[in-house]
């Protein structure tokens, strides 16, 4: 237990002596937070949209007022005709186009309802996703405002719905996401590549050689990056509270425990990576490419998962970090338990357990 | 030479095979207490190889071998208690100050806390570098984390200290004045197995015993060597045993 310790201080001592390391922990979390609440905001105003009204009667005239009403919406000269649908894309001043069908207030109180037909311009499929969510919820609001005061009930075909994050407040969704990435980068990425250094420098031979037995030489080593991981995670959340005013809805407790569940995740993922690796170099490549790129491409935090080919969608499923996206998104801003959760957290124990013991194996391989 | 207690390290038909590659092939030897053992040989002759054996790291294909007393095959706990180790790397944290550095190594030894205040005092007294006690070792020069690294090495007293080319990359008289701690330590009665490829090292040792293709090819003190192969000096007597290798060096 005393060697133990003496191997945790020197761990401290070489963290807090090394810049880089420092700059990585402590200023990574406050930067992307900052960077992702505040410059890459996903939330999008001022979308210009064109109607093109074949009705041209009171419901239609309602519609479209209530639209250019709207915060997010900049509502552009009318389209006359379908054909003018392409050029007003290709002028590239607006995103979004609102066709509604003649007739359209007598259309209304039928029972097949009014179609509307909105197109977006998904060259950019985030925004085409966000106009699309943002145009359904006005619509939405408008059928049940005009229900409540008319005698007869009307209606709008919209299929689409979504229930959290109303306001598509952008701010919400990344924190699971940047959590995730810190504790890549932190448990993974500096975890192998500080065992790494130590065989670069010749230490580890020393340390096998010692009577610390080579199974304590990682918990050794893991152990400091977990508690300076749950550090960041308090920093972050903190930041998100008091910065971002995010209100965090469900248990702080599930919260704790899944991170560090993924925590452990990440150090497992860690030390088998300083297993195969020999330089400080290659240990850092691997973890970004290996475990960072996916978390930023793969988990649907930033880049939506629906709309990426099949392969991606599948590949997504051996990411580690979409699972804990996934539960920390359904626990911290849907308030939801351990109920909606309970198979993320069984497939991270999974994975957790099958790198944990590769890790020993491995690392009782190169010993014999 | 001494009694069978006085045996540090035996060796009995030591085989170490990897495949059909026989990297240490049914090697002899016993090193008495106190003594200064070196073991020569080219590289890809097997030094390594069987130091890490005898250090616990791996185990041997077939054989016998007591370190310490403690058998290879099943007592290589106790081996890593009883031993010391130092490579041509130094093996010291350069993050870490010198005083950190004692510490460190002798917490995971297990040398109690007051015990290593107390001795770690004298060490940094009798090396010198009370100045440079608080001072980071990689802002030291090569010759004094030489020093200190053997006495890291040798901080938890053990019976035996291994040594793979200690002194690799430094000059003549640094080396000459890291060979006087060597002595220190075989005077204080421990045992010291050295690697080595300078000959003027081999010339330091008490015996010498040289590594061929895995075989033991001679094994004596430096001056019955040269008699044997009528030669002048070390790097004689070893170019003629080396001749015959099969294996190229890597």
């Amino acid at each position: 237990m005393k060697q133990l310790f003496a191997f945790i201080q020197k761990e401290f001592y070489h963290v807090f002596r090394d810049k880089r390391t420092l700059l990585i922990l402590f200023g990574m979390p406050v930067v992307q937070i900052l960077l992702f609440g505040f410059a890459l905001n996903s939330e999008v105003k001022n979308i210009g949209v064109a109607v093109l009204d074949n009705a041209r009667d009171a419901a239609s005239q309602q519609l479209i007022s209530r639209i250019s009403s709207s915060r997010y919406f900049h509502l552009m000269e009318p389209l006359l005709s379908y054909d003018e649908v392409e050029n007003r894309f290709r002028s590239g001043k607006i995103s979004c186009v609102i066709i509604l069908p003649s007739r359209f207030g007598n259309l209304l109180y039928q029972d097949e309802g009014a179609p509307i037909q909105i197109i977006a311009d998904a060259s950019d499929p985030n925004t085409a996703t966000t106009v699309n969510h943002y145009l359904n919820t006005i619509l939405q609001q408008h059928v049940q405002e005009m229900n409540a005061v008319l005698p007869a009930a009307f209606n709008i075909i919209i299929e689409t719905r979504h229930l959290y994050n109303e306001e598509q407040n952008g701010s919400l969704n990344f924190i699971p996401g940047v959590i995730a990435l810190i504790f890549m980068i932190v448990s993974t990425a500096l975890t192998s590549v500080a065992v790494v250094r130590e065989k670069e420098s010749g230490t580890m031979e020393v340390l096998l050689v010692s009577p610390f037995k080579p199974f304590m030489v990682l918990i050794a080593k893991a152990i400091p990056y977990l508690v300076l991981s749950l550090i960041d995670f308090i920093v972050i959340l903190l930041l998100a509270l008091f910065l971002l005013d995010v209100a965090i809805k469900g248990s702080l407790l599930l919260i704790f425990v899944e991170s560090l569940l993924f925590i452990i995740t990440c150090l497992s993922l860690g030390l088998l990576i300083s297993n195969v690796t020999n330089s400080q170099q290659a240990a850092m490549m691997l973890s970004m490419a290996g475990m960072m790129l996916p978390t930023i491409l793969l988990t649907g935090f930033m880049f939506p998962l629906e709309n990426m080919p099949g392969f991606f969608q599948v590949l997504s499923y051996a990411v580690p970090s979409k699972y804990y996206y996934s539960i920390i998104k359904t626990v911290m801003l849907k308030g939801l338990g351990i109920a909606y959760v309970w198979k993320e957290t069984l497939v991270l124990v999974g994975m957790s357990a099958i790198l944990l013991s590769l890790a020993l194996k491995r690392f009782n391989i190169r010993l014999s | 030479m001494g009694t069978e207690m006085d045996k540090v390290i035996v060796c009995r038909n030591l085989t170490k095979q990897y495949g059909n590659f026989k990297a240490v092939d049914s090697i002899n030897f016993e090193v008495n207490a106190g003594e200064i053992f070196g073991f020569l040989g080219a590289n890809g002759a097997g030094k390594t190889t069987a130091m890490r054996v005898l250090c616990g790291l791996s185990y041997p294909t077939s054989g016998e071998a007591w370190v310490a007393g403690f058998n290879v095959y099943h007592q290589q706990e106790q081996i890593k208690k009883h031993i010391g180790y130092m490579s041509q790397k130094f093996s010291l944290y350069e993050n870490l100050t010198v005083w950190e550095n004692i510490q460190f190594y002798g917490g995971i030894y297990g040398v109690p806390h007051a015990e290593i205040r107390k001795r770690g005092r004298e060490l940094i007294v009798s090396l010198g570098l009370e100045k440079e006690m608080k001072k980071l070792v990689g802002e030291l020069p090569l010759g004094w984390k030489q020093k200190l690294a053997f006495s890291v090495a040798i901080f938890h007293q053990p019976r035996i200290v291994f040594l793979d080319e200690p002194t690799g990359g430094v000059d003549p008289l640094t080396r000459r004045q890291f060979w006087e701690l060597i002595y220190e330590a075989a005077a204080g009665g421990i045992t010291v197995f050295v690697t080595t490829h300078y000959m003027d090292e081999a010339e330091y040792c008490n015996r010498i015993c040289v590594l061929v293709d895995g075989r033991v090819e001679a094994l004596d003190t430096p001056s019955k060597l040269k008699s044997i192969f009528n030669a002048s000096s070390m790097e004689e007597v070893f170019y003629q045993l080396a001749r015959g290798a099969k294996r190229k060096s890597d």
